[in-house]
């Protein structure tokens, strides 16, 4: 350590103190606060009181995590510099694996949640080394395999149920499996159980707290916000991702391992995915071929409105952790208000394109372009 | 430029050279990139090798950083033949190449480009982590000994002019180790001022003892800073001048082969 020098080295007589709000625009996840805060004031207006209370919070941060399980691994791979647009059929792909380990095989989730994982993981190595070999654009090629995962879940769900897109029977199969209660349901019921009695919660009129537990997904969704910030930001790999992303060959040329970063990557996203199907399936009790439709593009809006770049090599998962936030709150929020429903198209919309020409001015304002 | 003398110093006749190449060939298919190259770096100097477009220096790059290796010819390193079989090999033995594009990316901080691919870690296991204040504590004073002072370590390559960043790609080569320093084209894309910053770092890099290759086909630059000269014309070398013993106008000719530029001089009153 050379405090003195750092100190010292600071001084220069033509540059002003930054002030904190030029600090600020600097964060790639300031925008998407930001658009949390708009939105959280727009619903505090015009919304229900009932949605800020703790059953309306869990209510809409239980989607808002199971998008942000996907929107923060899209995100790490935006920064990486790649796209993958079949995640969301991959959501639908692994739920019929995982719906055929647990049923048709009878396998117990100790089992088959690897299988899933690890299968899913392969798809997306396979989706990364065809982007790598080929250097053709992500986008085209995990295109294709948008049609291709989700056309094979139908075929094979078909074949499975005799005729069905639906694969049931899940509930039953994994029943009493000691590993389900990490995946499905809700966390520290004991918790909210006792917080009930005192009354310090929300309770129907028998005793039982209106909000058992908190959803699983948010706990996951809360933890793999803070890894993926942790390995970002303070782990050699976290420096190869934007690297990877920022300039392929520059990043090469530094001996960074740009193919293993990037076929990681897209790994990491379809175990995400595959992660959110188990998740899902156990809920739901179920799986269906049109699970995870168009979740590719809400997790790529969460993780622009988030700070990432299309171009890769900028973003954050905290931003995407926010952005997905606002998804969760604006899809779920309308419904306390007296507006249609089907404005949280043209809501989410205006927000890509804000986030887009907010990111575009902070990313001329960081490289300092004029 | 006023900078003339300034930065020129002391005698380095005398050293062992780091690397010597003798009649390097190197052939690709029927076509000879290069035919006979011999070039040498003494610890301490400034080697400058100039040569026109397509006089062969990109070859002659690749060859000295291992990405290529000699079709006939021989290289020796601190006293011994060696081959390098990649270009890892070469940049572990203590060569390093500076590229035009700098290997540098805008969006990142100085720091993070600082340690790219090579970021110190502490802890172990899974929390070995990377060491974010070293990194930064490393950039900003080696950044100072360049006579850069960054506003922070968190700052923005893009944010710096062209010859700062050169400067942050010179100081990391060094800083990982760099004995021969290979700078191709540092000052082409760069104006007065900054020019003349980063000859002021081949300068400083230079005392330092390690052996700066500074290629180019400005005569000015090179006569500014280089304590030797080679010229490379068609793929062959013409001899090693030193400094002193060769006017700019000579390596000019040299450069182009004499005679056209000769007459092309004439014809423009001698402003080339």
């Amino acid at each position: 350590m050379m405090p003195t020098d750092a100190g010292s080295a600071a001084v220069d007589e033509r540059l002003k103190a930054e002030p904190l709000m030029a600090r600020l625009m600097k964060r790639p996840e300031l925008g998407a606060i930001a658009g949390l805060v708009l939105v959280t004031a727009f619903f505090l207006i015009t919304a229900n009181p009932a949605m800020f209370t703790l059953s309306g919070i869990l209510n809409f941060m239980a989607p808002a995590a199971q998008l942000g399980i996907l929107a923060i691994a899209a995100a790490l791979l935006m920064i990486g510099g790649e796209f993958d647009l079949s995640i969301g059929s991959m959501v639908a792909f692994a739920g019929m694996i995982f719906g055929a380990c647990v049923v048709n095989l009878d396998l117990p989730l100790i089992l088959a949640v690897p299988v899933t994982l690890v299968l899913a993981a392969l798809i997306g190595a396979v989706n990364g080394i065809i982007v790598l070999r080929t250097g053709l654009p992500s986008f085209i090629v995990t295109l294709a395999g948008l049609f291709i995962l989700r056309g094979l879940s139908l075929v094979g769900l078909k074949w499975l149920t005799d005729g069905s897109t639906q694969l049931r029977g899940v509930r039953e199969a994994a029943e009493g499996d000691w590993l389900a209660p990490i995946f499905s349901g809700d966390a520290f019921t004991g918790l909210f159980g006792w917080l009930a009695s005192l009354g310090w919660i929300e309770t129907f009129d028998n005793g039982t707290a209106k909000v058992p537990g908190v959803p699983v997904e948010i706990l996951w969704f809360l933890g793999l916000a803070a890894l993926a910030t942790w390995v970002l930001l303070r782990t050699p790999a976290g420096n190869w991702i934007f690297a990877s992303g920022g300039d392929r060959n520059a990043a090469a040329n530094s001996g960074v391992p740009v193919r293993n970063v990037k076929i990681a990557l897209f790994m990491l996203t379809a175990a995400a995915a595959a992660l959110l199907a188990v998740m899902q399936v156990l809920d739901a009790g179920s799986t269906d071929a049109r699970r995870g439709f168009q979740k590719e593009f809400e997790a790529i809006i969460a993780a622009v409105i988030g700070g990432c770049l299309l171009t890769g090599g900028y973003g954050s998962a905290i931003g995407a952790f926010f952005g997905s936030i606002i998804f969760g709150m604006v899809v779920i929020g309308l419904t306390y208000t007296g507006f249609d429903q089907d404005w949280f198209q043209v809501f989410l919309g205006g927000m890509l394109l804000l986030a887009v020409i907010f990111n575009n001015a902070i990313r001329k304002r960081v490289t300092g372009e004029r | 430029m006023a900078t003339d003398s300034t930065f020129h110093h002391g005698d380095t006749k005398t050293a062992a050279p780091i690397i010597e190449m003798r009649d390097i060939e190197k052939h690709f298919g029927n076509v000879i990139a290069l035919s006979g190259v011999s070039f040498d770096v003494r610890p301490g100097e400034c080697h400058c090798l100039l040569g026109d477009n397509g006089a062969g220096k990109s070859t002659f790059i690749k060859t000295m950083s291992g990405v290529f290796k000699p079709t006939r010819g021989s290289i020796t390193f601190d006293g011994k033949p060696l081959s390098f079989a990649s270009p890892r090999d070469a940049m572990e033995a203590g060569i390093a190449t500076v590229f035009q594009d700098l290997a540098m990316i805008p969006l990142m901080s100085v720091a993070r480009n600082f340690f790219m691919g090579r970021e110190p870690t502490k802890g172990w296991g899974p929390t070995k982590r990377f060491d974010v204040e070293k990194a930064n504590a490393i950039t900003m004073s080696e950044m100072k000994k360049m006579g850069i002072n960054l506003r922070g370590p968190d700052q923005a390559v893009g944010t710096l002019s062209g010859g700062e960043r050169q400067t942050v790609a010179i100081a990391r080569a060094v800083y990982f180790g760099a004995k021969v320093l290979i700078l191709d084209e540092p000052t082409s894309a760069l104006g007065v001022r900054q020019t003349s910053n980063v000859l002021a770092t081949i300068d400083r890099v230079r005392a330092q003892g390690v052996g700066v290759v500074f290629i180019s086909h400005n005569v000015r630059h090179a006569m500014a800073v280089g304590d030797r000269f080679t010229v490379l014309n068609r793929g062959k070398t013409l001899g090693t001048a030193v400094r002193g013993n060769i006017t700019s106008e000579q390596l000019q000719d040299l450069m182009a082969g004499g005679q056209e530029l000769a007459q092309l001089e004439s014809t423009l009153g001698g402003t080339v």
